[in-house]
């Protein structure tokens, strides 16, 4: 669950240092360039379209997520949907769900809206704590470094599902789940951050330009936000990417195992963990969540990929991925 | 050598440390009382649950509790269960709220079905996932090369449950091939142990099949790019014998580490997979635990959890320095 590290930056490689930060155009366009980028682009952004607006896409279908339909499900066969593709008809678009009839289009759309504010609240956690520690790592001093340095290898090595599991079934249920959610997966998910920031800012600490703010008389403080914050926005921003579609295979993992959102608030991982008891008698049940589950995280991680990519100061012209 | 080995067993005791401070102050601090979970939350009096209480050690401090645990751990101790006084030699992990089998007793019982649905996953994603990177690096650009990044950015972009799920849906339910999985001890029956843990062993195997095929590639190209792989080409070494004798020994050394650290990481893969396909290993054990608040389960669980990423880690730093020449352990 927990994304792979690079425990060397890219930057940090290279004797002379990173060449001047790509212009946001450059690296637009080079983005636009990279066809499953594009893809990932699209898809990602109909996804946070649907799930901003859910309640309207569901009052459109003129249905919502929480009214039981108990007379569309058949009650001798255990409440499977009535009706072919799992009840699907012009009132319920993507069909009911088993056992409570609940509208299944209206389910999904809201579900969205979880899957997707956990995992950016998760990221913004992550990346804010990550950079934070990061910093004070690369410039607090040897012991504050060595120190940080020990925490950022424990967060990182942590059996953070499990102790995750452990923390949401003791928390009580009056403490907003989707909060909670992004909470504990941005306090166990800073350490690649972390340490990414960490491996930047020494590379960068000894540059030309970094002494000469120095020399000038800038306060450590002015030193770090504007000389050294700046060139560790692009690796940042790179591995940020990532951590969206990871955040959402662990939100949607956590809510699996009966552990995340509450009903009646719907999510995909609560959906499908409802879906194992019934993917003998209603594969569509099973299908909707897997599927869209599976094109977002996939668009998302597309999207990340090229935007590595268009960011990598190594990687010249709109030559693509053939690394 | 032996100071890394030194330093590194006191990291690992100061983890396990910290992690069961964590377990313990979290099922603390928190809401939520486990002995009206094991008396019963509406038939339960007052009288009662204060005797359920002092028998599960729940009326002492928090802290006492905590010491209790850690003796019990090194030197074993005596837990009274009503009349009779039980005995835990040492490593006791105490005995479980809900059904008062030794915490030890329930792990080791479960523990083979774990290691039975991770080892058969590992054989099955070192195949896919080393020989898909190989492949990848050596057609570099070319057809298998693209169609391998494909399959494994879908690879990782399905989660277990959900590759299971379909993987169910169609192996069980439309093609009837398989049974649906229940465990078999590999001792009773090697066959139906094998056919019930295909699904599961595919489902756990695929998504980190795409990650080993990934870091492969990357890696044989970093050492196809090397001077030494340079100079055996100019010796004019055939190119078979290049890459099997000398390219893959430089580009699998990263895999043993993240493979060291992989199978300590087994309860956590573990975990969702188990739950999935109902294995009653210790994945599933300890999601079971945690919704009863069975308290020393799950610190028995985290601990040998911690422990197993901890060596695991250590096991990859030495493998390290033993396949790859140039570091060396200080």
């Amino acid at each position: 669950m927990s994304v792979p590290v690079e425990t060397t930056t890219r930057a940090g490689t290279t004797e002379d240092g990173p060449p001047p930060a790509r212009s946001a155009r450059v690296v637009w366009r080079r983005l636009l360039a990279d066809r499953p980028a594009v893809f990932g682009l699209a898809f990602a952004g109909l996804a946070v379209l649907v799930a901003l607006t859910a309640p309207l896409l569901s009052a459109l279908e003129g249905q919502d997520p929480v009214t039981f339909h108990p007379e569309l499900v058949d009650s001798a066969r255990g409440g499977v949907p009535l009706g072919s593709f799992g009840g699907v008809s012009a009132e319920h678009w993507l069909g009911v769900e088993p056992q409570t009839g609940r509208d299944l289009f209206a389910r999904t759309v809201h579900g969205a809206q979880i899957s997707l504010a956990v995992a950016v609240g998760a990221a913004v956690v992550q990346v804010g704590l990550g950079v934070a520690l990061g910093l004070a790592a690369g410039l607090g001093g040897r012991w504050l470094d060595h120190l940080l340095g020990r925490v950022i290898d424990l967060v990182i090595a942590f059996p953070s599902l499990i102790f995750s599991v452990a923390l949401l079934a003791v928390v009580p249920d009056s403490f907003p789940r989707p909060l909670l959610l992004m909470l504990i997966l941005g306090l166990f998910g800073w350490g690649g951050t972390a340490r990414i920031v960490r491996a930047q800012v020494l590379s960068l600490r000894s540059r030309d330009h970094v002494a000469a703010a120095r020399l000038a008389g800038a306060r450590p403080a002015r030193v770090a936000f504007r000389e050294i914050l700046p060139g560790v926005v692009a690796p940042v921003l790179s591995y940020a990417a990532i951590l969206l579609p990871s955040n959402m295979i662990a939100e949607a993992g956590l809510s699996f195992l009966g552990v995340g959102v509450r009903p009646p608030t719907p999510s995909w991982g609560q959906m499908l963990s409802k879906a194992t008891t019934w993917f003998r008698g209603d594969p569509v049940y099973v299908l909707v969540p897997a599927i869209l589950l599976f094109l977002t995280v996939l668009s998302f991680s597309l999207l990340a990929d090229g935007l590595r990519t268009a960011l990598d100061p190594r990687a010249g012209g709109l030559a693509r991925r053939a690394e | 050598m032996l100071s890394y080995l030194v330093r590194r067993v006191v990291g690992a005791v100061v983890v396990l440390f910290v992690l069961s401070v964590a377990v313990f102050a979290i099922f603390y601090l928190l809401p939520g009382d486990p002995a009206q979970l094991v008396c019963g939350v509406k038939t339960c009096s007052a009288d009662r649950l204060a005797l359920v209480r002092q028998k599960l050690g729940l009326d002492q401090p928090v802290a006492m509790q905590y010491w209790q645990f850690v003796t019990g751990l090194v030197v074993g101790r005596d837990v009274s269960a009503g009349p009779t006084v039980l005995h835990c030699p040492a490593p006791c992990l105490g005995f479980s709220f809900q059904t008062d089998e030794p915490v030890l007793a329930l792990i080791t019982d479960r523990l083979p079905v774990s290691l039975s649905l991770t080892l058969g996953a590992m054989v099955l994603w070192l195949t896919i996932g080393v020989g898909g990177g190989v492949l990848s690096a050596l057609r570099r650009g070319r057809f298998v090369d693209r169609a391998t990044t494909a399959l494994v950015l879908g690879g990782m972009s399905v989660p277990v449950f959900v590759s299971g799920l379909l993987l169910l849906m169609v192996f069980c339910v439309w093609l009837r091939w398989l049974p649906f999985p229940s465990y078999v001890p590999l001792g009773s029956d090697p066959a139906a142990w094998a056919a019930n843990l295909v699904l599961p062993w595919f489902a756990l195997a695929l998504v980190q099949a795409a990650t080993y095929a990934r870091l492969t590639r990357t890696s044989m190209l970093e050492t196809l790019a090397e001077d030494h792989i340079r100079t055996a080409r100019a010796y004019g070494l055939r190119e078979s014998r290049v890459v099997g004798r000398h390219a893959l020994r430089g580009a699998l050394t990263p895999l043993a580490t993240m493979l060291a650290i992989d199978v300590g990481a087994v309860l956590t893969s573990a975990a969702l997979t188990e739950t999935l396909f109902g294995l009653p290993g210790l994945g599933q054990l300890l999601v079971q635990s945690v919704n009863t608040l069975d308290l020393p389960v799950v610190v028995g669980l985290m601990l040998l959890a911690g422990f197993a990423i901890v060596i695991g880690n250590v096991v990859a730093d030495l493998l390290y320095a033993v396949l790859d020449r140039r570091v060396s352990l200080t």
